[in-house]
């Protein structure tokens, strides 16, 4: 209680523009924003290969894969729900992308190809939870495996080498200095995160999650949401899936494993919760960008690979005690 | 009577799997009526007002509303009817903040060049301009959440009657709320019988339903079994027409 006040008076205390900065994230994005600043103080100091353009290149082409699977993993959380099987749509959308493109298909054929795969997916997710009341995570594990197989079955256990160039420029490409896929990625996060505010798509999104009960007294149709909300978290999937190949250059039915619990991560992190209703789409970007930035780091000052994931676990576990203490103290003032 | 009831149901009947939950049920609600409803619990009070708020769909039977047979297929048919409900438990979304949860499935949207948007400016200001008409100090933007049962309970009062409903049920409308609170409530029936909406309300308090209700029905075991005028009526009479099997006609 003491450390609340405390951070209160000091809340008072702070200039204007830094009171609308806390105001606009919220107390778990500002967390975040004082944890990135910490993280670049600390690694610019540390390591003299960090502040460079190249580096911060890479940051974002290695944050972007997991970033845009995030904006999906980010809905379906904040409705109440749980995605597992994108890491498996993003391999079978990548592979379907690089395997119709090698056919002789253009570019665009095999984006929307590949999106359309991740929205089917979404919606037989979507479908199977809302109408059939299958608990989310049983069935959208089992979709973990039936997608997994299916990006074996598409290339017949190989990887596919991608030789298209307009493919690959997708991957490699920048646009002032900025790499292509980063483009993508904010442009699709300050969308959905202008219009979720702003649509009935983002407002029933939590009143679903908050009480889906009452949304549905409500007369919301929340089965019919609950497919749009699957349906755009494979979709998101597979536009990740559609990047890392032309990132890497190649198809792998193997890519991706373990993606839906770095998304995961990054949405709790951000501030939502498992139980549905709270969370914010700008928590999840801060978030994203703070573990990139942590695995860059960690390299670049020389900490041994094998030290991240238990160093990544251990940021999930301080964030999601340091949100319950919070929760529980707001709950009882 | 010369006018027509506002609401009328011919023969309905629900049952959930083998189980009759309603029989028979002939009901009706007059123009600018208050209507109380009591019963034992599991007598069906609930199961008929979700029938008529459009939740569930009637096993059998007809609903007549001003004159016309209609049928809901859901929540939304029977709010555009004009028949809104406020559940014993508010229903309200405890993320969501005030003014969303008043519009929560009637969001107003106002055209930004080609898009559809949520005129969230004007839902705010309708939102406190109802609040304020009830008399009630709470801020539209403000997380349901962070609210006290009478507030919530404004809020959902606030819900129902911002579309202007023919009818409204209150199942349990006292049940969260403390004695003072209770009467602004009973008020607040009284005073929507005077803007010509009728009201049916489920209560177990009879000293309240006799207070406000111009009409008393009672129910068992999914069956009208009484109806009381409360003016020549005791809470004690209504006590014992609510536990015994007896008709209306019989005790009075």
């Amino acid at each position: 209680m003491k450390i609340n006040i405390a951070a209160l008076n000091r809340f008072e205390k702070s200039p204007k523009i830094l009171r609308s900065i806390k105001k606009f994230l919220g107390p778990t994005g500002f967390g975040l924003l004082v944890a990135l600043i910490l993280e670049l103080i600390i690694f610019a100091s540390l390591s003299p290969y960090f502040f460079s353009s190249t580096n911060f290149s890479n940051i974002g082409r290695a944050m972007v894969i997991i970033g845009i699977g995030s904006i999906g993993a980010t809905i379906v959380i904040i409705s109440g729900g749980f995605d597992l099987s994108v890491g498996s749509v993003m391999a079978a959308s990548g592979m379907l992308a690089a395997f119709v493109i090698n056919q002789g298909q253009s570019n665009l054929v095999g984006v929307v190809l590949a999106l359309m795969l991740g929205c089917i997916i979404g919606l037989l997710n979507g479908f199977v939870i809302g109408y059939l009341r299958i608990n989310p995570l049983i069935a959208t594990l089992a979709m973990l495996s039936i997608v997994r197989g299916l990006a074996y079955i598409i290339s017949g256990g190989d990887a596919v080498v991608v030789s298209n160039s307009s493919f690959l420029a997708i991957g490699t490409d920048s646009l002032f200095g900025v790499p292509l896929t980063v483009w993508i990625f904010v442009t699709l996060f300050l969308s959905v995160g202008f219009l979720m505010p702003r649509t009935h798509f983002g407002r029933y999104v939590y009143a679903i999650g908050s009480n889906s009960r009452a949304a549905r007294l409500a007369g919301i149709f929340v089965n019919r949401w609950t497919l749009v909300f699957y349906a755009f978290s494979g979709t998101t999937a597979a536009l990740a899936g559609y990047v890392t190949v032309a990132r890497t250059g190649q198809a792998e039915p193997s890519a991706n494993i373990g993606a839906e619990l770095d998304m995961i991560t990054a949405v709790i992190l951000g501030g939502a919760s498992l139980s549905g209703g709270k969370g914010r789409l700008v928590g999840t970007f801060l978030a994203i960008v703070v573990l990139a930035i942590l695995a860059n780091g960690l390299i670049l000052i020389g900490v041994p690979s094998y030290w991240q994931l238990p160093v990544k676990g251990c940021v999930l576990m301080g964030a999601i005690i340091w949100g319950e203490l919070h929760n529980s103290s707001r709950d009882k003032s | 009577m010369t006018e027509h009831p506002i609401l009328r149901t011919a023969n309905l009947s629900k049952s959930f799997g083998s189980v009759s939950v309603l029989s028979s049920i002939d009901f009706h609600v007059d123009p600018n009526e208050s209507l109380g409803l009591i019963g034992d619990n599991g007598a069906g009070k609930s199961t008929l007002m979700k029938i008529l708020a459009g939740v569930y769909a009637p096993s059998g039977g007809e609903i007549f509303f001003n004159g016309a047979p209609v049928t809901f297929k859901n929540p939304q048919d029977a709010r555009a009817a004009g028949i809104e409900i406020i559940y014993q438990d508010l229903a309200l979304c405890n993320d969501l903040d005030v003014a969303s949860n008043i519009f929560l499935g009637r969001e107003s949207t106002k055209n930004i060049g080609i898009a559809r948007l949520l005129d969230r400016h004007g839902m705010m200001q309708e939102a406190r301009a109802a609040l304020a008409e009830l008399g009630a100090d709470i801020a539209p933007d403000q997380l349901v959440g962070s609210m006290s049962g009478g507030e919530r309970q404004l809020i959902s009062v606030a819900r129902a009657l911002q579309f202007s409903p023919k009818l409204l049920l209150m199942d349990e409308p006292t049940a969260a709320l403390s004695n003072t609170k209770i009467h602004l409530l009973l008020d607040l029936v009284k005073n929507l019988k005077k803007k010509g909406i009728s009201v049916v309300f489920i209560s177990h308090r009879f000293t309240d339903l006799i207070a406000v209700c111009d009409r008393i029905v009672a129910m068992r075991e999914g069956k009208i079994s009484a109806e009381i005028k409360p003016a020549d009526t005791k809470p004690s009479d209504l006590m014992s027409i609510m536990q015994t099997a007896l008709s209306g006609e019989e005790i009075l």
